[in-house]
């Protein structure tokens, strides 16, 4: 396998030529973004390799303008006629558009340069060393400690191990010229335990690691995964109530990124989301702070510069509860008449738009068992399920499982039920915060417990 | 041929593929000794224009070829994939797939020979084919309509993608198959507001079809259901929350078969018996009222297929009959392992990714209650209209679904709409408690988009007005059950 940096310059070379081509062929603004990634993928399920899957891939996008008529095309196709008609075609797409007067490139100034790049570290050679052989060992010993856990876990979905390593490279008619490269391994375990009245119980656990000597041993892996399944056997609905409910990290983080969606500015000016003109506002406890931090070293969500080119940057949004701002690219800044954050993220296939990079709810000094110990009775979640949010309003509903919590212990489990409440009164009921914060994920946040929530059940 | 996009691999593209070069893949594939492998070529070019702020505000085309290569060995999968039609790319691909089986003894694939296949969305013209121009006029027309139709709008969108995906699968056991696949989706969206109050209505459809779509259900029809949407649900009130008498609409409402019967009966969860159905095979397990089936067969909708991603031909399976579990739907993998036949339910969502058990239209087919009748024998409820998702837990059948259009049922009646509704319940309990059913059968309007283990597909769904006694209704006000 080549050197990453060999890999960027070739894909830098590939952007600027087309780059120019585009040009040439009577664009105003062309950028391009060139990406090339393999993987290996491998999935074994009752101690039988089941799946041994790899590839490497590349990919163009292109992005033009005429005037400021937008267009974007993809193509996987990198041959000399690729090429042509991913060029002709954003070209003539182009001329359909419509002028849209806020369309445009970054500021040359607000451009980043290479001298200005953190090393954020999110590039492991020895994650591209590792065999299908060793991959499969990996989830072999990950689902047989499941099974060795308990004599209850009686089948499985099975584990995986992926590996995969990224390239790419962003070069824009503005003067912009830089790349990236990354790599991730994870792996997953996910046992089956039969329940009472022939229901079955599905529990999972995974870890997930830019480098491979952070990520976590597959036989914890699996005893976890175990742990997690027994924990279910013998869940049943609650009656319908209000009360405290405790979102562990995994749900936790489901509502974060719910929150996440409603402060980006595409959202704001498009008037989808609660939190229109909220900055300045309450939205959430004080005990609430949410930074946006794409500069963490090795977490899966940094970049040194956005999808603009602009230099990437610590965004506070909430401090103390209160809204201090909106995660904006260029287009969205100028449509709110404010300068971009550095959120731009440009898809493979050309489009640009506001993201979130490593969301994080800020930790607090009490342990999860603390927060747990002082809840007299309430909803521990650790599993939400289906699609019940509405960003415009806030409203907010889904599918809940996990465990009663009586007398400041974890009890009976729980499923099929549903909590509910609008995101805005839910953020601003957080009345603790946990210290197990973990960066396995882009968007990240400790435990928290919300004072009141509606549970409907039987 | 007519057309701007045709896959290379086609006869008389740049690297056509015939059963000669098939066979020498195919021979290198089971090089190491598997038992079976297959080829799926595949060329896809999808479009999209979005119209916001009354102008058509971008354009977007992508286009994605390759090959992935699949060799099986008992039940073990290798699978690789390639970008690059070159004889070099893909005998590379053909050779990682294959070290699956290593150390095995080679068997030689049989001559492959091409099937004929059916025609289950003839289109006059391709959408990709037809000027940009003319998708602009639609999105215009809805956006006109939607602002024209009530002072409360504030805000609009409307949307349009289109794709066609040429596929060609040559396999082991001799067989060669090809498909053009024409797909498109419309949607509008609007914000209305008032006085700080905002809502959001949508309408959305398509299928297996060119812009003639549009003749039936005009972009102004749409328009004019997501501003009534929205409209309706600035009035709406906190939902109740606990359990009572649900009643889901015609169409949409299918949303439910599909998470609530139709995962839980794909033949992968049931070889593994990882399903709440595995071991149930002629068991009740839904109500005598009810007969599901999944039906890739239907003219146009945007679950249709005319042959799968596995060269099958694909038609209608009956799932449940009269209440009994009648069969699972079975991919290659899976009906080896059950002794049956592949019935066409192997689907992938591109050549980067391996087939598995996927529907196509999942559908409960219709009764013989007036629907009047249905909401009339409910005195407090929840009437489900328009759905936002779902989604199932298939090992035990606990499933959610999100409303984005719903009512209370008062006295017989539908009253007050709700805001944020959620269902949940348990498959085959929901199903066993299903206790009338309408003569209205819809099928629901082309916007569902299925997702299993990280693969999309598009799939389609279909019911008639369905009572539910008793459903746990996930909203926020205590005791107005």
């Amino acid at each position: 396998m080549s050197k990453p940096e060999e890999e960027a310059n070739g894909l830098l070379e590939l952007g600027r030529s087309v780059v120019g081509r585009a040009i040439e062929a009577g664009a105003d603004v062309a950028e391009a973004g060139a990406h090339s990634g393999s993987h290996l993928s491998v999935k074994v399920r009752m101690g039988e390799p089941e799946l041994v899957e790899e590839a490497g891939s590349r990919a163009l996008g292109l992005r033009v303008m005429l005037g400021q008529r937008v267009a974007s095309t993809y193509t996987s196709d990198l041959s000399e006629a690729g090429q042509r008609t991913l060029i002709e075609d954003a070209l003539e797409l182009a001329s359909l558009s419509e002028s849209d007067e806020f369309a445009g490139p970054p500021e040359r100034s607000d451009l980043s340069a290479k001298s200005q790049w953190k090393d954020l570290d999110t590039f492991d050679d020895s994650v591209s060393q590792i065999s299908a052989d060793d991959a499969l060992d990996l989830s072999l010993r990950g689902e047989r400690a499941a099974f060795d856990f308990d004599s209850r876990i009686a089948n499985s979905e099975g584990a995986s191990f992926t590996r995969a390593r990224g390239v790419s490279a962003l070069v824009t008619s503005g003067g912009f010229a830089g790349s990236d490269y990354g790599t991730y391994a994870s792996i997953v375990v996910n046992p089956i335990a039969d329940d009472e009245g022939g229901k079955k119980r599905s529990g999972y656990h995974w870890s997930a690691s830019r480098h491979y000597v952070d990520l976590e041993d597959s036989q914890a892996v699996g005893e976890e995964a175990a742990r997690r399944t027994i924990a279910q056997l013998g869940a049943k609905k609650l009656p319908t109530q209000e009360l405290p409910v405790v979102f562990d990290k995994d749900a936790a983080r489901s509502i974060l990124g719910l929150f996440a969606g409603c402060i980006l500015g595409g959202a704001i000016w498009r008037k989808s989301s609660y939190l229109v003109d909220r900055v300045g506002t309450r939205v959430a406890s004080e005990l609430v702070d949410i930074v946006d931090d794409p500069l963490l070293p090795k977490a899966p969500g940094s970049r040194a510069f956005d999808g603009e080119g602009l230099l990437s940057r610590r965004n506070v949004v909430v401090e103390s509860g209160v809204l201090k701002g909106y995660l904006m690219d260029t287009y969205s800044a100028r449509k709110l008449g404010q300068k971009s954050t550095g959120s731009a993220s440009r898809s493979p296939s050309g489009g640009i738009s506001p993201s979130s990079s490593n969301l994080i709810l800020r930790a607090s000094s009490q342990s999860r068992d603390e927060l747990v110990a002082d809840t007299k009775h309430g909803l521990y979640v650790t599993g939400m399920m289906g699609f019940g949010f509405n960003g415009v309003t806030g409203d907010f509903s889904r599918g809940a499982s996990g465990f009663l919590i009586e007398d400041g212990k974890l009890s009976d489990p729980v499923s099929e039920v549903t909590i509910s409440l609008n995101l805005d009164q839910l953020l601003q009921r957080i009345d603790a915060v946990a210290d197990d914060l973990d960066h396995r994920t882009a968007v990240a946040s400790p435990t928290f417990r919300v004072s009141s929530m509606t549970l409907a059940g039987s | 041929m007519t057309g701007r996009y045709h896959a290379p691999f086609a006869e008389h593209g740049s690297h056509t593929i015939d059963s000669d070069i098939a066979n020498r893949l195919l021979k290198i594939a089971l090089g190491k000794g598997g038992d079976y492998a297959d080829l799926f070529f595949e060329y896809s070019v999808g479009g999209s224009y979005v119209y916001d702020e009354e102008i058509l505000k971008s354009a977007r085309r992508a286009v994605s070829m390759g090959l992935g290569v699949r060799v099986m060995k008992g039940d073990a999968t290798g699978y690789a994939y390639c970008e690059d039609l070159s004889f070099d790319a893909m005998k590379q691909a053909a050779e990682t797939a294959a070290q699956i089986a290593a150390g095995g003894r080679p068997i030689a694939p049989l001559a492959v020979s091409t099937r004929n296949t059916p025609s289950r969305y003839p289109v006059p013209i391709e959408s990709l084919d037809v000027n940009g121009e003319a998708k602009r006029a639609i999105l215009e027309r809805a956006d006109r309509a939607a602002r024209a139709s009530d002072a409360r709008v504030i805000r609009v969108d409307a949307s349009f993608s289109e794709s066609v995906r040429e596929i060609l699968i040559a396999n082991s056991l001799g067989h060669m198959a090809r498909d053009r696949q024409p797909l498109i989706r419309f949607g509008v969206r609007v914000i209305a507001e008032v006085s700080g109050n905002r809502q959001s209505g949508s309408s959305g459809g398509g299928g297996r079809t060119g812009l003639e779509y549009f003749d039936g259900k005009t972009p102004e029809w749409h328009a004019e259901q997501a501003v009534q949407q929205a409209l309706v649900m600035l009035d709406a009130r906190e939902a109740p929350a606990g359990e009572m008498d649900v009643v889901l609409g015609p169409g949409d409402s299918g949303i439910l078969l599909h998470e609530a019967v139709g995962h839980g009966l794909e033949a992968d969860f049931n070889r593994k018996k990882t399903s709440n159905y595995s071991d149930r095979m002629g068991e009740e397990v839904a109500s005598a009222l009810c007969t599901v089936v999944d039906d890739a067969s239907l003219q146009g909708s945007r679950g249709s297929i005319n042959i799968d991603d596995e060269g099958q031909f694909p038609a209608r399976s009956v799932l449940i009959e009269g209440g009994t579990l009648k069969g699972y739907m079975q991919d290659r993998h899976s009906a080896d392992y059950f002794g049956t036949t592949p019935d066409g339910h192997g689907r992938r969502q591109s050549f980067r990714s391996h087939p598995m058990p996927r529907m196509t239209n999942t559908m409960l087919l219709g009764g013989q209650d007036e629907p009047e009748d249905v909401i009339r024998s409910v005195s407090r409820g929840v009437y489900a209209k328009k759905f936002g998702g779902g989604q199932v837990d298939i090992s035990n059948g606990d499933f959610v679904f999100s409303l984005t259009e719903g009512y209370l049922i008062e006295g017989g009646k539908v009253t007050a709409p709700l805001k944020g509704v959620n269902l949940i319940g348990n498959g085959p309990d929901a199903m066993r408690k299903v206790v009338m059913l309408g003569h209205d059968f819809q099928v629901s309007d082309g916007i569902w988009t299925c997702g299993k283990e990280g693969q999309s597909v598009p799939v389609g769904v279909g019911c008639p007005t369905i009572k539910i006694a008793s459903m746990t209704v996930g909203g926020t006000q205590m005791g107005a059950g």
